[in-house]
């Protein structure tokens, strides 16, 4: 690190060489640390939509929907399953995607030119793509809050099939988030201006990906042109894997291993975009 | 010598074609306060980003703390407190915590970082207000938050780009002590400014930019000294009259500049040339007697005002 610092080191060079150890390790952590403190100041909403969401959609599909359904939707390797348990995973995937929409769209635009946070961390010893992994860190950390939250309820309906292989619904709709959240985060990261097309995402992206993933029916049921919004949807193959996880539903026509690649390169490719957009609008 | 803290040789910075910054030699040793003067896109902001290690330089050499910024980032932004020409508060924390957050960057300790917050509230007079929201502050507190900020590194360096803009001149007036105050503890200042009182008040040595030149270089005594008279004698006739009645002004004065709305004289002794004025039998409708400033040598060197 310090092979061209020729001289005799006078003493300000080696107080900047010692200085910047720890923030060339750890700035990404402190960027982290950073974002989790804001969201402490909403934090109220964060408890409230990471349990009171899954809260009414396990009392409302639950005892409500389920019940009225009288032709089993889906089955496991013993037969026919409740409905409830169909359908949980595939929210839980959902409530770990609809954080990202939020953390990954007007953030950002504030961090870079609202309240120009960004900017500001930049010119402290931390570097633009820790800024951009350092918000990743935080909003991953949100979602584990959010899956685990709805996890543990979906337990407490019985919505579960076997509770233990169950449990890796946490990861995997944290996964499934990532490969929705970090092409967002691309994208977001090289807007200079919201011109509405955050409320688009959420109408025109979102919204249709959580309608048209299987979430409420197999996807299979959908006719064959619309069926593709499935494939290329993170909701969908978290879905999938969820469900296998619950109660080892037989995943349509593709191996869980595809599924879990499909959502990997989704996530690898929105970061490694997302982190030379921070750079180059930074640097 | 004590080694300069900032050291630029011929350093330049294109945007494509356009040059920003176009090959300015200067050093800042440790302890100085030192400013670049020059109106709106002269390329100061610029020089202050390759120094802040945000930007790279198209050509030329620069040292900041003794390293180069290509290679030595971090390290030398560990170095610096920066205060950006816009705020950028994070208004979502708490006064306080804004410090807390910041010092965390550097890899501070948190319980290191909560003492300096305090000691540094109290420097910024803004004890009372550690628990506000950023967006319930003046703008003059806004300022001195985030020149607290930018101190609670405790730089070897203090970055200000254009530190008093839009603020109102008592708050400049309160802003001004304090960083009267860092420089009497010998922390070395580099700020920008297009204000000649604000660099008069707090530079020891400046460079005039233009257009991405150095027009000049010294104390402003000094360049008052070297591009200007002792007084300057202004003179309004009303703007239609002010072109005519220089030509009748010309040669009273070692120099004359006839700007839309007055006529400067330039002299030595601007009550004695305001007699002489009046036995020339013009009649401006106000005349104003003063001190040059730096906007006088501005003027003189680019023929611009430094506001425009």
């Amino acid at each position: 690190m310090s092979a061209d610092v020729t001289t005799d080191e006078p003493a300000m060079v080696t107080a900047a060489l010692g200085a910047a150890v720890r923030p060339r390790r750890l700035g990404w952590w402190y960027i982290a640390e950073h974002q989790l403190r804001q969201m402490r100041s909403y934090g109220w909403t964060v408890v409230m939509t990471g349990i009171g969401n899954p809260l009414i959609y396990m009392l409302g599909i639950g005892l409500g929907l389920a019940a009225f359904l009288t032709v089993p939707v889906a089955s496991g390797p013993d037969g026919p399953v409740d409905y409830l348990w169909f359908v949980a995973p595939a929210l839980l995937v959902t409530a770990a995607v609809s954080v990202t929409t939020e953390e990954f769209t007007y953030t950002v635009m504030g961090g870079f030119r609202w309240r120009r946070i960004f900017w500001a961390m930049n010119a402290s010893p931390v570097s633009p793509h820790q800024i951009c992994t350092g918000l990743i860190v935080a909003v991953t950390l949100r979602m584990v809050f959010v899956s685990t939250a709805y996890y543990a309820l979906m337990v407490a309906f019985g919505a579960v099939g076997d509770v233990a292989t169950g449990a890796l619904l946490v990861p995997v709709g944290v996964l499934a988030g990532l490969a929705f959240g970090l092409p967002l985060l691309a994208f977001s990261a090289s807007l200079t201006e919201d011109t509405g097309q955050f409320a688009m995402v959420q109408r025109f992206v979102f919204t249709p990906l959580f309608l048209f993933s299987g979430t409420f029916y197999p996807l299979a049921t959908l006719p064959g042109w619309l069926q593709w919004i499935g494939w290329v949807s993170p909701i969908w193959h978290g879905s999938e894997v969820g469900r296998t996880l619950s109660y080892g539903a037989g995943s349509d026509s593709w191996p869980i291993g595809a599924h879990l690649a499909v959502l990997v390169v989704l996530a690898a490719v929105g970061w490694v975009i997302a982190r030379r957009i921070f750079v180059g609008r930074l640097r | 010598m004590s080694q300069p803290v900032i050291s630029a040789r011929g350093l330049t910075k294109r945007f494509g074609d356009f040059t920003a910054v176009a090959g300015i030699d200067f050093e800042v040793p440790p302890g100085e306060s030192f400013g670049l003067l020059g109106p709106n896109g002269a390329g100061k902001s610029t020089t202050m980003r390759m120094i802040g290690a945000v930007s790279q330089r198209t050509a030329g050499d620069l040292r900041v703390v003794g390293l180069d910024p290509d290679t030595h980032g971090p390290e030398i932004r560990s170095q610096l407190g920066v205060v950006p020409q816009e705020d950028n508060l994070d208004a979502e924390l708490r006064v306080r915590e804004n410090l807390i957050v910041y010092g965390r960057y550097f890899g501070i300790p948190r319980s290191v970082c909560a003492t300096r917050a305090d000691e540094l509230l109290s420097f910024a007079q803004l004890e009372d207000k550690a628990k506000a929201k950023v967006d319930d502050l003046s703008g003059g507190m806004k300022r001195r938050l985030t020149i607290a900020r930018a101190l609670i590194n405790e730089p070897r360096i203090l970055m200000l780009d254009e530190p008093t803009t839009g603020l109102d001149p008592q708050a400049r007036h309160v802003l001004w002590d304090r960083l009267f105050r860092l420089k009497e503890r010998g922390t070395t200042l580099v700020l920008t400014t297009h204000y000649m009182d604000e660099a008069e008040q707090l530079c020891d040595r400046l460079i005039v930019v233009d257009k991405g030149q150095i027009m000049a270089e010294g104390s402003p005594a000094a360049l008052i000294r070297q591009y200007s008279t002792r007084e300057v004698v202004e003179l309004r006739f009303g703007s239609d009259r002010n072109a005519s009645a220089a030509e009748q002004l010309a040669g009273l004065a070692e120099r004359l500049e006839v700007l839309p709305d007055r006529v400067l004289l330039y002299t030595d002794d601007g009550e004695r040339l305001l007699e002489r004025v009046a036995h020339a039998g013009l009649h401006p409708t106000t005349s104003l007697v003063r001190r040059s400033s730096l906007e006088d040598v501005f003027l003189r060197l680019t023929g611009r005002s430094l506001i425009e």
